[in-house]
């Protein structure tokens, strides 16, 4: 595995990741509560969902570069994995717009 | 001749090129072949979650939304609905308005299971456990893995259930024509809002059950394998890896599920 530490034997390397895994585990449980706090201290509003955007955007990388180990993947597979995601963003951006359309059209009388 | 060929092909011969891995003396991105071609599906299955969550977020865009105090909010399919009204019940706790708990213990079931796959694919990998520990490791974390999603579909179960069936118990709430469908919900009649907010429930939730069960399944093959020892043999526990990077995916799709159909 890549992430070796020649310095450490098998066994601290061991407790080491294991040490990782549990903090990650912690960070995400941290997170999620974040989310729980504001969900029902703060008024929704579209600021509120970017907050809880970026929060699931830190959850995500987190289980993605440590539990599904690709930080410490050959570089190459991790742009071969990220750079096919651009798509999505491009269909986020292109759709969104499409949904205020329909609802421009739908109901002309609530768009201000 | 060509089965002479192949014969040709498959006998070790003399003064051949040692051939590695991928069977021409190369490892392409430094993966398996198994594992790579996991994360390519993976990838797929990024773009078919994506579809799903985006066209839901489509559908969200294209209805008003409540305007107003949250503690005024009733049940109506003039605009879409809040989540955390619509989610707000508990097993064993029939008539309490405990918003957005149930699902935040599935939330938390689910991150488990992930570490503990986590945990049984390090075993697996480290040098620092002799043979029998490595396989009772595996076989201790892989079966805490296979309880955390069998728990988390029967909580699915129960929410499927509950959103299907609805209860009496917010019926002051609706307006008249969300009473007039009844309680609860399918994929035509909804008491909650719109019924595109339930078929988006359903379907988004329900590929995402799917993938779950599908990731219980294949995680009970590779525990019967470990406890077969059918790795110590094959002297690498690289199975595990995979179908752990399958089950990781599993959990990623929860907090993408968990923001946009809960939360947002």
């Amino acid at each position: 595995m890549a992430h070796v530490d020649s310095s450490l034997s098998p066994k601290e390397q061991r407790s080491k990741n294991i040490q990782r895994i549990w903090m990650v585990a912690g960070l995400l449980a941290v997170v999620t509560a974040i989310e729980y706090v504001i969900a029902f201290t703060i008024a929704p509003s579209i600021y509120r969902n970017i907050v809880f955007i970026l929060l699931t955007l830190v959850k995500a990388a987190y289980i993605v570069a440590e539990f599904m180990h690709l930080k410490h993947e050959h570089k190459y597979l991790i742009y071969a994995l990220l750079a096919p995601t651009v798509f999505i963003f491009w269909l986020i951006l292109s759709m969104l717009i499409e949904g205020t359309t329909i609802f421009g059209i739908r109901f002309p009388e609530l768009v201000m | 001749m060509a089965a002479e060929v192949i014969a040709d092909s498959t006998t070790p011969q003399m003064n051949a090129p040692v051939r590695s891995m991928w069977d021409g003396g190369n490892e392409p991105l430094k993966a398996s072949y198994g594992k790579l071609m996991m994360w390519f599906f993976l990838l797929s299955d990024v773009f078919t979650f994506g579809a799903f969550l985006i066209s839901y977020g489509v559908a969200r865009f294209s209805f008003p939304s409540f305007q107003g105090e949250a503690s005024e909010f009733i049940f109506s399919q003039a605009y879409w609905p809040i989540p955390e009204k619509v989610f707000n019940s508990m097993p064993l706790f029939h008539g309490i308005d405990a918003p957005l708990v149930f699902v935040g213990i599935m939330t938390f079931i689910l991150i488990m299971s992930s570490v503990t796959m986590v945990l049984a694919v390090e075993a697996g990998h480290s040098p620092a456990l002799n043979e029998d520990e490595r396989q009772a490791e595996v076989e201790k974390w892989m079966l805490w893995t296979i309880l955390g999603g069998v728990a988390f579909l029967s909580c699915q179960a129960w929410e499927w259930a509950h959103f299907i069936h609805g209860t009496e118990m917010f019926v002051t709430s609706m307006d008249e024509v969300a009473r007039s469908t009844g309680f609860g919900a399918n994929l035509v009649q909804n008491q909650y809002g719109p019924p595109l907010f339930a078929d988006f429930f359903f379907f988004i939730t329900g590929f995402h059950g799917c993938h779950v069960l599908i990731g219980v399944i294949l995680n009970i093959i590779i525990f019967y394998n470990v406890v077969m020892g059918v790795y110590r043999r094959t002297g690498h526990y690289e199975m595990v890896e995979k179908v752990g990077l399958y089950w990781h995916f599993v959990d990623l799709v929860w907090v993408f599920v968990f923001t946009f159909f809960y939360l947002v």
